[in-house]
């Protein structure tokens, strides 16, 4: 009685230890959370009103707002998912549903590893080398492709995991009753796993539309309202520009920038924990 | 076997392997037209590898292979150049665990009959009703056909799963243990539903439970270890057994 007494005594200090651990450890990353959230708000907020959303970026000590950059971020971003999300989809497919047997899947998914750690940079200087050096000059087409190149591996991780959630005994019920592979993944599968699928874009465009690095040697910048066949403005170049000069009215657009484009990643975060959510409950 | 008995499959020498696991061991059974052969044995013993070949189900996974003869109305449905798909149309099946897709009950139903017949839209609508009477489904989701067919409780489901194996309108419905994942008042709505529909289908019914087995077949096969034991009606499987092994299971001495 007493050795077993002891042994209790014994977890409940263990359980009480880890549980004191892990909150800490939340609380330390939540923190750091809430002062950037905090940080952008207070140096942000001030920026925000309507020209931002109906000027062009302006020249130092003149009235302007940041929409060419909004715009520009904003076709970027939805060229790059637009591009990259088939792809992803397909691919991450392949590796779910036909990979099983041969070589080609596990090399898929290798290389597919690497491309999703893979340093941003290297995908702008990437498409730098193949797409602008050939064309001639920076522009908006050369920064969606890298964006685009970042979303595949995003999308490719999420759908076959996704795909892989979907107990096989609903396979086996499609096949059962003679479907061919393609209608079972495409009716059965696919549809199961859709809510799934769709986080994995919405993750993808949350994380493309605060990259800065691969629109550097792509997109580069404008200070005017352009076409995707020219350089464009985008927000994390003009945050990265505004920020680092010496203006102040510019720095206050900087922070306001910023502001929209944290905003803009909680919301999709939280429209994808939504959307995951009732899955779940099955 | 009955003289009588008209073999809608007949299972001849036939061997399973696992990679190098000899599942089954040399099983020569018929299953008889109209009637319902029931398998039963302890976990492990077979049978369920034993109905997965009637479909050939097994081939989804690697190194998993069938030798010998499974004759389907004469027909060996395990030469290489059968259509797994037109097979799979005759030859239905329902498993262990309630598997409706993600989509209306209707669609559901639909999604079978679709691979093999186009139907116009009222064609359809009746089609969709015929299998959910069929599966005494009808009355309970007739007002909730475009809802989702997770919706439905697990027995619901179970029927709506047989609804759709029969909407197809197949010659032979495989039941994989249907009702271990239901409670009893459903399992009650699963065997009911068995007597009704062997009048038009060939059924073959894998299940853990005896007194089932007893209540809803007219044949029974008792497996062990990959060997057919024993097969003959079920009357007499369970009041005169010939072999010992399959009384000692029966009457619960071992199992």
């Amino acid at each position: 009685m007493s050795a077993m007494s002891s042994t209790y005594t014994r977890r409940r200090l263990v359980n009480i230890i880890s549980l004191s651990l892990s909150t800490f450890a939340m609380l330390f990353g939540l923190f750091w959370l809430a002062w950037i959230l905090y940080t952008l708000f207070k140096n942000g907020f001030g920026g925000l009103s309507v020209t931002l959303f109906t000027q062009t970026t302006p020249a130092p000590g003149s009235q302007g707002g940041l929409s060419n950059a909004i715009i520009g971020s904003l076709l970027m971003s939805v060229g790059g998912t637009v591009i990259g999300t088939p792809i992803g989809i397909l691919a991450g497919t392949y590796l779910a549903e036909f990979g099983d047997r041969g070589w080609l899947a596990p090399l898929t998914r290798f290389i597919n590893d690497i491309l999703l750690s893979a340093p941003s940079i290297v995908v702008g200087l990437f498409i730098y080398e193949v797409y602008v050096v050939r064309t001639g000059h920076f522009s908006g087409w050369a920064g969606a492709f890298a964006l685009a190149i970042l979303v595949i591996p995003v999308v490719v991780r999420t759908t076959e995991n996704m795909l892989r959630l979907v107990p096989s005994s609903m396979r086996e019920a499609a096949y059962a009753l003679g479907a061919p592979q393609w209608k079972m993944t495409l009716l059965v599968t696919l549809r199961a796993a859709k809510a799934g699928v769709v986080t994995g874009i919405l993750l993808a465009v949350a994380r493309i539309v605060g990259e800065t690095a691969p629109l550097l040697f792509t997109a580069l910048n404008n200070q005017f309202y352009s076409n995707l066949n020219q350089p464009m403005a985008n927000l994390p170049m003009v945050i990265f520009q505004f920020a680092m000069s010496p203006y102040e009215d510019w720095h206050s657009l900087a922070w306001a920038g910023s502001l929209l484009i944290g905003l803009f990643v909680l919301g999709m975060n939280i429209v994808a924990r939504a959307l995951v959510k009732p899955q779940q409950q099955h | 076997m009955n003289a009588a008995l008209k073999p809608k499959l007949a299972v001849k020498n036939l061997n399973f392997y696992y990679g190098n696991y000899h599942a089954l061991k040399n099983i020569n059974l018929q299953v008889g037209e109209g009637k319902v052969t029931a398998f039963i044995g302890p976990s492990g013993c077979g049978k369920s590898t034993l109905l997965r070949t009637f479909n050939r189900m097994y081939e989804l996974y690697p190194k998993l292979r069938a030798e010998g003869e499974i004759l389907l109305n004469g027909n060996n449905i395990l030469e290489k150049g059968v259509d797994l798909n037109m097979l799979r149309a005759k030859v239905g099946m329902v498993f262990q665990k309630p598997t409706p897709f993600p989509m209306s009950i209707y669609d559901n139903i639909a999604f079978g009959v679709k691979l093999y017949e186009s139907l116009s839209k009222s064609e359809m609508d009746d089609r969709v009703e015929w299998a959910l009477s069929k599966a005494a489904l009808w009355t309970e989701a007739k007002d909730k056909l475009r809802q989702s067919g997770l919706g439905l409780s697990g027995g619901q489901q179970q029927r709506l799963c047989i609804a759709r194996a029969i909407a197809v309108k197949p010659e032979v419905l495989l039941l994989d243990e249907p009702t271990s994942a239901l409670d009893p008042i459903s399992t009650a709505h699963i065997e009911e539903l068995v007597h009704e529909l062997k009048q038009d289908y060939t059924i073959a019914i894998v299940t853990h439970n005896m007194q089932q087995a007893a209540r809803v077949s007219d044949y029974t096969a008792y497996m062990y270890l990959g060997e057919l034991v024993e097969v003959g009606e079920t009357d007499n499987i369970f009041t005169a057994p010939k072999k010992k092994a399959t009384e000692d299971y029966i009457t619960g001495k071992f199992g």
